[in-house]
Parts: structure tokens; C-alpha cells; sequence
């Protein structure tokens, strides 16, 4: 069965170190395994940051593809374009329990401006990041059964269908050391539970894990592909990873603006706002409609530099954070960080709409 | 019998579940739970007198549908304690989580620290059973939401988040019964629609003395201190807010 419809929510976990040391996924592992209840098998997942230092400088292509053929496809169009340094198969253990799991290599690539596509060589919003969302998004969209699942550089998302426990032992996830990692336990309502809709969701540097369900993915989906992104990976989820890079990366909006957008105050509230707060806050959600989230969330999202929470206006999903020391923790349930940090300095659960946002102090 | 103590470290949540209601069954009342850690339904459904002091986090709903029993958390709980519960009393020494007391129908939860969302949503009240939920610290929005009896009392003393205010929006949103106590004052465009804060009468000087002298034996606070807040109350301007709604 590639896809199953059942009830009930997901499972998220996170954490930084501010200080950029690193951490084995053992450390996630334990924090996302511990919530096993919250999901049904169906997809779980890890992204982390640093992990890849001896390829530092090369966006790290996953790549996922049902059929041998997908890959050959995939790998020639991505050695068409671009300029591979290194490529090979993801390191995985064959388990019993997974009997159907699909291609997984990685390449580490970088832009070769001889072998620019075509119409890229005159384009005007040329530039590396730009151009690779592009390959991302044409691998996806044009070749049949292949995936470009995780694009950035120094980090990585591993997942598919399984368990986190699964997917941890599958893709050897004690092996990484991050310093950011995210993870998710995925419990799908809505969409299928199939390989590329595990979560995180990552494009370039961004990832995203998100227990909830987005109901406005509809007008979200529509307004990313007037700037050229295409969902296919049949998750809601997948329209948040874009929408960072939309927002933060080529719009170069402020993260504490972005976050309004994706889950604004109420009309209401706005209305009891000072006149400046009103009049940002009312053109926020004007200019940026298409691109609110709507209906319950809670996301933790990262890039190499931060690790940032966030619920939905009205807190439909939980969200609990903690710190200790230099850590910052974040998970759906405060029994997760306490599994990996038994005695925080601080627990706390973030207000609706309010992001909580850890900046990386010191680049490693 | 003895009181039984248990080390719930790793035990998965059902089998720790088990092993409470087959002690249960054999007669033991009193009951110590160590290193809990997010394990869910604790005395969920437990309708004997039991005892139970938790040391640790408990998981999701806790004290679920209990009748009876007298539970303490020694740390914070998650969400969902006492949903649906019937009688007895849960006391947290720390903070609680999302939807505390969700349609809550009689005993008593008291929580020394703050509190999420949607707490108290469609609590209910019948003859004798008149549930009660005091908390210590702060509230978040749908505070009481839908409430159709019972009590709420919220101090707003003893935050964590000493940066965020005293409650947040909807706080009695389509509130047709019962009563919400807040020490200290709330702006009018943070209730639902209709509602406004009210001054106390003796007789709401009486309940909030009684119910609190309970909460500080429980948690060890001063009384006196408490009391001497200003308090105000929000309850239901009719028992059918929504009456007209659909009725055009």
C-alpha cells in the first residue's frame, strides 16, 4: 500500500547549538523516537546543518528516484547542467522492515557557467542559488519518478516512509554530526505517505517539519508558481519550504516579517493596534494573502544560520521550547527535550504567531 | 497494602498503564510513579480512590475520565490533563500544557504555574458536580471557551513568562454558564463577544476564599497574599449566546 488515510497529528523535534558545536543524530533520534505515538509509520525524517564539512562549498543534491531508469535520467540532467565533484549512494542499512525503498544518491555539485542551461546564460535573475532551484524544480517536475529532495550546502534532509526509529537506523543518522538538526514523525491526514512527502521539506538552505495541516496549500501552490516553483512532492508542507526561499532568500523580507505573513494577527487584533503596527500589519496581509498559512500548525524551520518555531494564530498545535546553556529545544511535547536534556534552565510554550527565533552566534 | 512505587523509566505508556490497573485491581491505593517521562493516560479512566504522586512529565491527558482518584504532578504536565474528568483532584506543581480541564465535569485541578490554550474549554456543571480549575500563573487565549458551569480562577502570580500578559484573546468566547475569577484586571475587548468584567458579590467572596484556602494547603501558599488582589469575574450574559445565530 503506498498510501494510507488515517487521523491524528504528527510529531516535531529540533535543536542548536548556538556555538555551532556538533551533535551525532543519536541526540534527535532520542527526542523524535520518544514521541512515536504521534505517528503511524507513514514518514518520518531528519535534516541537519554541518554535516557535510569536506563538501562545504558544493550544493549537496539529494536525489531519490522509484526506478533505475528515473536515476540515469536524473543523473544525466543534473551532469548537464551542472558540475558534479562528488557523487555517491547514500549511505543506507537494509532493513526487513523496509522491502520497498527507492534510489537514493547524492551529488555534490557547483554552477559550471559552461554548461548553463540555454536561456539562463541571458536572464536577469541569474545567480547560483536561483539558478539551482530551477534544476531542482525541472528534475521534479519533468523527470518521471525522480526527486531532488535536499539542495543545500553543508547540510541534509534524510527521510521517507517508516518510523523515525526506521529511517534513523536506515540512513545511518548516528553517523551525522550537526549542529542544527530538525526531525519529524509524521501522522499523514490528508496527502499520501509516500517517500518524497516524508518531511523535512528543504530547498536550498531551508527545511521545514510541521505537524498540522496547511489548508490554504491551494492559493499557497498558485502563488509560488507565478515566481516559478512547482509542488510535487503531494505534501502541503512542501509550499512553507518555498515560500522561505520566496520570502527570506530572494524577496530579502525580514524573518520577523515573514512570520507575521505566514501567520498574522486577526483582523481584530490589528485593530486594536497603535497606527504604525496597524498600517505594517494590515499591508502585510494585503500584499502577502496568497501567501498566509492558514489552518493549525506548529513549524520549526531552520537554514545554516538559525533555528526558528512557530505556531498558527489561534495555536491549534503544541509547541513547547526549553534552553540549557547554549541549546535551544524545540518539539512538540516537553517530554521529548527532557529525554535529551532532563533538566532545562528553561521551558517554556511560545504564544500563537509568536516566533521563536535562535540565531547562530559563531559560524563553524 | 503498601504504598507501590514505580520506576516508569522507558516503560512504554500502555504497559506502565497495565501495571497500574492490575495493582489497582489487587487492592493497592497508594501509588509513587518516578522518572515519568511523557508516558500518556495516567489514571486515565481510574474510578477508585487512588493516590498517585507523579516525579517527572506525565504525557497527554492525564487523569483522562477519572472518577476519584487524587493525583500530583512534582514538575510540569503536557496537554489534555484532566479531559472529560469527573471527580477527584489533579495538583501540578509546575506549569500544564494546552486544554486543561477540556469539558471538565466535576473535581478539581490546581496548577501552581501557567497554562496553555483553550483551558477549561466546555467545562459543565450538574446539582453537586461543579468542577473547579485554579491556576497559578497565566492563561493563554479560549480561556473557559464554550464554558457551561463550573469555576475558573486565574491569579496570574506565580508566571514564568513574566513579559506576557495575564490572558489572552476569546478569553469566555460563547461562555453560557459558570464563572471565570481573575485576579486582577482584564481589558473588555479581550472576552468574547458580550461578555464584560463584573465586580464580585459577597457571595463570590465566600467561593473564591473557599476554593483558594484548598489551593494554597495543596500547594503551600500564602492565602492572605493571594486575596488580597483585586479580583473580578466574567460570567455568561445569557445561557444561549448563540441562540439567533442561525435563526433568520
Amino acid at each position: 500500500m503506498w498510501w494510507q488515510k488515517d487521523i491524528a497529528g504528527c510529531g516535531i523535534a529540533g535543536f542548536i547549538h548556538k556555538k555551532g558545536k556538533l551533535f551525532s543524530g543519536e541526540v534527535i533520534r532520542k527526542a523524535i523516537v520518544s514521541m512515536e505515538e504521534r505517528g503511524n509509520g507513514l514518514g518520518a525524517g531528519f535534516a541537519a546543518y554541518g554535516i557535510y564539512p569536506q563538501y562545504k562549498d558544493q550544493y549537496a543534491l539529494h536525489v531519490m528516484c522509484t526506478s533505475k531508469k528515473a536515476l540515469e535520467e536524473a543523473e544525466k540532467f543534473i551532469k548537464d547542467h551542472v558540475e558534479v565533484v562528488h557523487q555517491e549512494e547514500i549511505p543506507t542499512t537494509p532493513l526487513k522492515s523496509l522491502p520497498d525503498v527507492p534510489y537514493l544518491w547524492r551529488y555534490f555539485v557547483q554552477v559550471n557557467y559552461e554548461k548553463l542551461e540555454g536561456t539562463w546564460k541571458a536572464r536577469a535573475d541569474f545567480d547560483e542559488d536561483n539558478y539551482i532551484v530551477w534544476l531542482v524544480m525541472e528534475v521534479n517536475k519533468t523527470i518521471e519518478g525522480a526527486y531532488i529532495f535536499s539542495s543545500g550546502k553543508d547540510m541534509g534532509t534524510f527521510k521517507g516512509v517508516g518510523t523515525p526509529a526506521q529511517m534513523a537506523d536506515f540512513y545511518r543518522i548516528e553517523e551525522y554530526e550537526g549542529y542544527i538538526w530538525i526531525a519529524h514523525n509524521r501522522f499523514p491526514t490528508n496527502t499520501p505517505g509516500w517517500w518524497g512527502g516524508a518531511h523535512p521539506f528543504t530547498l536550498l538552505d531551508w527545511s521545514i517539519v510541521h505537524n498540522g495541516e496547511i489548508s490554504s496549500y491551494g492559493i499557497n501552490k498558485r502563488y509560488l508558481e507565478m515566481f516559478g516553483y512547482v509542488c510535487t512532492l503531494l505534501t502541503d508542507t512542501e509550499v512553507v519550504a518555498y515560500l522561505l526561499d520566496l520570502l527570506l532568500r530572494r524577496q530579502k523580507l525580514p524573518l520577523r516579517a515573514v512570520c507575521s505573513i505566514f501567520a498574522p494577527p486577526l483582523w481584530d487584533e490589528i485593530d486594536w493596534m497603535p497606527e504604525d503596527e496597524k498600517r505594517l500589519y494590515t499591508a502585510l496581509r494585503m500584499v502577502y494573502g496568497s501567501a498566509l498559512l492558514n489552518g493549525p500548525f506548529a513549524i520549526l524551520f531552520a537554514s545554516h544560520n538559525r533555528l526558528v518555531g512557530l505556531n498558527d494564530r489561534i495555536k491549534l498545535r503544541p509547541l513547547v521550547v526549553a534552553t540549557k546553556d547554549e541549546m535551544v529545544f524545540m518539539a512538540s511535547e516537553e517530554s521529548a527535550i527532557r529525554e535529551i536534556c532532563p533538566f532545562p534552565d528553561k521551558v517554556w510554550a511560545p504564544k500563537a504567531g509568536e516566533p521563536v527565533v535562535v540565531e547562530l552566534e559563531a559560524t563553524t | 497494602m503498601e504504598m507501590r512505587e514505580i520506576n516508569a523509566k522507558g516503560i512504554y505508556y500502555r504497559d506502565l498503564n497495565q501495571i497500574i490497573r492490575a495493582a489497582i485491581k489487587e487492592g493497592e491505593r497508594e501509588f509513587i510513579l518516578k522518572n515519568v517521562n511523557g508516558q500518556r493516560y495516567i489514571v486515565a479512566g481510574v474510578n477508585v480512590p487512588i493516590k498517585m504522586e507523579i516525579y517527572g512529565t506525565p504525557g497527554q491527558d492525564l487523569g483522562a475520565f477519572m472518577k476519584g482518584p487524587y493525583v500530583r504532578v512534582h514538575g510540569n504536565a503536557q496537554d489534555g490533563v484532566g479531559n472529560t474528568m469527573d471527580e477527584g483532584k489533579i495538583v501540578i506543581e509546575g506549569s500544564a500544557g494546552d486544554v486543561v480541564g477540556y469539558a471538565m465535569r466535576g473535581g478539581k485541578i490546581y496548577i501552581r504555574g501557567d497554562v496553555g490554550y483553550r483551558v477549561g474549554i466546555h467545562m459543565k456543571a450538574f446539582k453537586e458536580k461543579v468542577p473547579v480549575i485554579i491556576i497559578g500563573g497565566k492563561a493563554g487565549d479560549f480561556l473557559g471557551e464554550y464554558m457551561a458551569g463550573g469555576i475558573i480562577i486565574l491569579l496570574g502570580m506565580f508566571s514564568a513568562i513574566a513579559d506576557k500578559p495575564l490572558t489572552g484573546i476569546c478569553l469566555g468566547t460563547g461562555m453560557h454558564g459558570g464563572v471565570i475569577y481573575i485576579r486582577g484586571q482584564v481589558s473588555p475587548h479581550l472576552l468574547g463577544k458580550g461578555l464584560s468584567p463584573c465586580e464580585l458579590t459577597e457571595e463570590d467572596r465566600q467561593i473564591l476564599h473557599t476554593h483558594l484556602s484548598d489551593y494554597c494547603h495543596e500547594l503551600q501558599l500564602d492565602l492572605e497574599e493571594i486575596l488580597q488582589g483585586d479580583f473580578c469575574k466574567v460570567v455568561p450574559v445569557t445561557h444561549r449566546p448563540y441562540g439567533n445565530l442561525y435563526a433568520y
